[in-house]
């Protein structure tokens, strides 16, 4: 059965099966992970360009791996060294990639919409790879399966995504895929960084930190983006610390085995102290590996799709 | 699709599953550095059951891993349907080893090439053998399996299928005619 999209722009929308399939498919490319030889022939022949517009070190190259590991070709584009610094338009620039005949397209993006965009102006295979403060699936997913990975399961858990959550494509795409597939979802936040439309996601909203510790089975803990003026948001990141930041002994004190995943980069100190960065209950590096494996599954499923 | 024969009943099966398992045994001079690799699905039962009947002789059990060749297929463009993928298991290292490989039909003999590149993947055994439960004919490619359960020369508009307890119910290979 294959995926009901050609693309993958998000994860509002994505049918369970769809969700599933990633999922189930992603286990094997875990096993290939495992493997002396971590490579597989099964893209040989197609072309990929990695199409980033913003910069992005763990996602290009968590994709890149992925695609060489499917024996794709891999093309690397970053905005910064392109033409586009000459002052050719994005449409103009898309369009002779894809003269070059690609097969598929990982973009990434500082404004919402554009893998909505390229599915309307080129006929290669989307992904989205992170697009404003709209979603990032990939991430989604990747947190998906490891929460799986971990707990055997999705439904009837109990999640909670800390920090940014307005400016936060990765919170997006954790809501909607979680929601899918039966998860109860909270955020926790300073009132500044919560969006007005959780309610209407159906989404709980808490802003005690304890009290998310105490009632969630994982805690998906966003980064502070300082270079996105998130200081706007709240007095200090000393304050923000004391009052959002997990620290080894706010856990102890809830006497609870919440998981906790983050997106990375971590800003030690302040959303995680050092502690609990490295501590027993964080998957953080598993969830790395599990981005490798997720984005092949994602590759293969839309690659040998006719 | 319609069945023409049954060319095995359940007792034909386990003939053929013990003459293979001695055949094996006596072609290596009994079971030092082998490994069985049974392909997914029911290679994986059959490897089983060679496994039973080789421990039933000799009282040693032999290492068994499960192959998952779809990644390396090369009809990804071909096919209109997408295969679905599921987990190797190789539980041994099989550098050094002489691997059993069993598949339940040759036919074009691409899926076992795909195993071949599989395996490699996994290390250098010392050399593959391959078991296979019929042999139908119309090969593509040039290999040969080193044991065979029975030849059936078949055409092209005829199938073989092969039934196994474990998943279909009962023991039986079936010769039927597509439609």
């Amino acid at each position: 059965m294959p995926l009901s999209s050609r693309h993958l722009l998000g994860l509002n929308g994505v049918p369970k099966e769809d969700i599933q399939l990633i999922l189930d498919t992603t286990k094997t490319f875990r096993e290939v992970l495992e493997r002396p030889i971590k490579k597989v022939p099964t893209l040989q022949g197609k072309t990929i360009v990695n199409l980033f517009f913003e910069n992005s070190t763990r996602t290009r190259i968590s994709f890149e791996l992925a695609e060489k590991r499917l024996s794709a070709d891999a093309i690397n584009f970053s905005a910064s060294t392109s033409s586009v610094s000459k002052g050719e338009t994005f449409k103009d620039t898309i369009k002779n990639i894809e003269a070059m005949k690609v097969d598929m397209v990982v973009a990434r993006h500082a404004a919402a919409g554009t893998p909505l965009f390229l599915t309307k102006i080129c006929d290669a295979n989307i992904i989205n790879a992170g697009d404003g403060i709209h979603e990032h699936p990939t991430q989604g997913l990747l947190d998906l399966y490891s929460i799986r990975e971990k707990l055997g399961r999705l439904e009837g858990l109990k999640v909670c995504i800390v920090g940014d959550i307005a400016h936060s494509r990765v919170a997006l795409s954790n809501i909607y895929g979680l929601k899918t597939m039966g998860a109860k979802v909270s955020v926790c936040g300073p009132s500044t960084m919560i969006p007005r439309n959780m309610k209407e996601l159906g989404v709980d909203v808490i802003h005690n930190i304890d009290e998310a510790i105490q009632e969630n089975d994982v805690l998906n803990v966003l980064r502070i983006q300082l270079e996105r003026k998130a200081r706007e948001y709240f007095p200090s990141i000393r304050e923000y610390a004391k009052y959002f930041g997990i620290t080894e002994e706010r856990l102890e004190k809830n006497g609870k085995d919440v998981v906790i995943m983050h997106p990375g980069p971590i800003n030690r100190g302040v959303e995680l102290s050092s502690g609990v960065a490295d501590g027993l209950q964080q998957i953080i590096l598993k969830q790395v590996t599990n981005g490798v494996a997720v984005r092949m599954a994602i590759l293969y499923l839309l690659g040998t799709m006719n | 699709m319609d069945i023409k024969s049954k060319a095995i009943d359940a007792e034909g099966f386990s003939r053929i599953i013990s003459r293979i398992s001695h055949e094996i045994l006596e072609k290596n001079k009994g079971t030092k550095d082998l490994v069985l690799i049974g392909m997914r699905t029911r290679g994986e039962f059959l490897a089983q059951r060679i496994q039973r009947k080789i421990k039933e002789i000799e009282n040693i059990e032999i290492p068994l891993s499960v192959l998952d060749v779809t990644l390396y297929r090369d009809d990804f463009r071909t096919r209109m349907k997408q295969p679905e993928v599921s987990v190797s298991n190789i539980t041994t290292d099989i550098t050094e080893k002489n691997i059993i490989l069993i598949d339940d039909v040759l036919y074009t003999g691409r899926t076992v090439r795909s195993a071949l590149n599989a395996i490699m993947d996994f290390g250098r055994p010392s050399a593959i053998q391959f078991v296979v439960l019929v042999d139908r004919g119309h090969k593509e490619l040039p290999v040969k399996a080193d044991y065979v359960g029975k030849n059936i020369p078949t055409s092209t508009n005829e199938e073989i299928k092969v039934k196994m307890t474990e998943v279909d119910g009962e023991d039986a290979i079936y010769l039927v005619e597509l439609k």
